[in-house]
């Protein structure tokens, strides 16, 4: 395997092409060296202008190419709905990374960087989240090096952090490494009168054994979304008896959170944005009086609410996925289509407001963009109220 | 063993078992097509049955002709590229991904391809693309791949399965 791992030690040797992170690397460490040899004159022939104005707002910009802007971390404070830690009225914050899907450094660097910005991210926020919740997929392959990998990487995270497991964690030894890691996959936590649930909602019945499949064969099965050998995600029974007992101790009237890695209802099957016993998890949910639940694998802004369960999805840092081609639920909005030339476009982090009451605005930190709040608002008006801009490019 | 020697049955059955189990471990992705169709999801072929029998004007000409047969091996055919096309997609080994980098990571049942909006105006380019440039461009930048040539067998069932998959799209060149 070659690697392309030069960007930081001027031109790429040897064969094979050169990436769009590679030539924005070069481009970005040059204009970084120019700058400060710069005359007044000389400046504004290199930026016309506009980068003087992305300077001055406090982000970097490539002036050679359509490459990214890129958000100064911290400096997205300054952006509506996204202000961190300062939330009036009692509320608080909490921020969220998910989906890096690792592979080992050395056979993948693009995916490593790209959770060392979500990192970066998460660090700047002034003042810091109560907590961090990693969202699952934190491996690609579920390989125990890219599990340590990842472990690694979230290590620096300086706030505390909570680790929930995704399909790609997990399918390879069954848990194994990832619960070495982190510990249990199911487990709840009260803070700030608000209780937290962490679940396993990745359960598939064994489509394995029959097939004589490998752990790698069954891992990559699981791995690829279009892969029809697979069985539909589920809470399953064992976890949903861990659940109901959990939640049987919490009083009905306490604002919930659940944090699950599949979306907790049924979205479209093909792709598992599903989750076959969704009906009998909701039961147990629905007897809460307010209730959210903040979901990882879907790779993009998504939006539900049946009854008084809030649904909303939490953005990769690796690749964004597109738009199931039917059921989106009428509460999404989408995000504008990702431009494929723009490295880690439609790709971020994020973070919840919880506001006194439970009720939550979920702000989608798209990177090299504007982020993307979908306010507590809009989810109770049923999407009268409060709407998110819509794109003006939606999925084909 | 000697030409023109007879030999016993069991023997034989026994050398022709000996070698197929040979071949077999030479070939051990002799069933990449049924591999693939059980792992996708594929879009039938159309389905050319109402031309069966069509035949009066056709009557002494070679065209137009239509038996079963004939269907079934314009549907089979078919079919095979754009299942050869779902194999390069899914594995970034075929694709030659430097880093593990396959397509339906971000283009799953090749959603968001839309090969029926080419050939157009690809504004980051700054000229009028076709399905396959951008294939290339994918294939050289978030792959980390060789750029494939128009007429590469991979290339060509590379469009096979993505055109597949969009089957019932309205045609809409030069759509953004």
């Amino acid at each position: 395997m070659t690697n392309d791992d030069d960007q930081t030690n001027g031109p790429r040797r040897g064969r094979g092409p050169r990436s769009v992170e590679t030539v924005y690397m070069e481009e970005r460490a040059a204009v970084m060296q120019a700058l400060p040899r710069l005359s007044r004159r000389g400046f504004m022939k290199v930026s016309l202008g506009a980068m003087g104005a992305a300077a001055a707002a406090g982000v970097t910009i490539n002036p050679h190419s359509f490459q990214p802007i890129r958000f100064v971390p911290g400096a997205r404070a300054a952006e509506p709905g996204a202000a961190a830690g300062d939330v009036g009225g009692g509320g608080f914050r909490i921020a969220y990374i998910s989906d890096s899907h690792l592979y080992k450094k050395e056979l993948n660097d693009r995916f490593v960087r790209s959770l060392l910005r979500a990192v970066d991210d998460v660090n700047a926020m002034d003042p810091q989240p109560d907590f961090v919740l990693y969202g699952g997929d934190l491996a690609q392959l579920g390989q125990p090096e890219e599990l340590d990998l990842g472990a690694e990487i979230l290590k620096s995270v300086k706030a505390p952090l909570h680790v929930m497991v995704g399909e790609h964690d997990w399918y390879f030894d069954m848990g194994e490494r990832w619960r070495r890691h982190f510990g249990d996959d199911n487990y709840s936590f009260d803070h700030k009168g608000v209780h937290f649930v962490v679940i396993n909602s990745v359960v598939e019945k064994d489509f394995w054994t029959a097939r004589g499949m490998s752990p790698m064969e069954r891992m990559k099965t699981v791995a690829g979304l279009d892969n029809g050998k697979q069985s539909s995600f589920t809470v399953g029974d064992a976890n949903r008896a861990w659940l109901a007992g959990d939640l049987a101790k919490v009083d009905k009237g306490t604002p919930l959170v659940v944090f699950s890695h599949s979306p907790l209802y049924k979205l479209y099957k093909n792709w598992n944005f599903w989750t076959d016993d969704a009906d009998e998890v909701q039961a147990l949910l629905r007897p809460f009086k307010t209730v959210t639940v903040i979901h990882g694998h879907t790779h993009q802004v998504l939006t539900n609410r049946i009854g008084n369960i809030s649904f909303h999805g939490m953005l990769s840092t690796a690749w964004p996925w597109p738009y199931a081609p039917e059921g989106l639920p009428e509460m999404t909005i989408q995000m504008n289509r990702p431009d494929p030339f723009n490295p880690e476009d439609g790709c971020g982090d994020g973070s919840v407001i919880v506001h006194p009451d439970g009720l939550v605005d979920k702000v989608y930190g798209l990177w090299n963009r504007n982020p993307m709040t979908v306010s507590a608002k809009y989810m109770t008006s049923g999407g009268e109220a409060d709407r998110p801009k819509v794109p003006n490019a939606k999925s084909y | 063993m000697p030409a023109g020697v007879a030999i016993d049955t069991g023997v034989a059955k026994s050398i022709a078992s000996t070698l197929m189990a040979k071949w077999q471990a030479e070939h051990p992705d002799v069933d990449w097509e049924a591999d693939e169709r059980a792992s996708r999801t594929f879009v039938p072929a159309h389905d050319n049955s109402d031309l069966i029998g069509e035949a009066t004007q056709a009557e002494g000409h070679t065209y137009r002709n239509v038996t079963e047969l004939d269907t079934l091996l314009w549907k089979r055919e078919t079919e095979k590229a754009v299942v050869a096309g779902s194999r390069v997609f899914h594995s970034g080994d075929e694709l030659g991904s430097t880093i593990a980098v396959s397509c339906d990571m971000c283009h799953p049942n090749a959603a968001n391809t839309h090969p029926e909006t080419y050939p157009k105006y690809q504004t980051q380019l700054g000229r009028v693309a076709l399905l396959r440039d951008m294939i290339n461009w994918c294939l050289v930048h978030p792959v980390r791949a060789e750029a494939l040539s128009a007429d590469d067998p991979k290339m060509r069932a590379l469009e096979a399965y993505i055109i597949s998959q969009r089957a019932g799209k309205t045609l809409a060149y030069g759509k953004h």
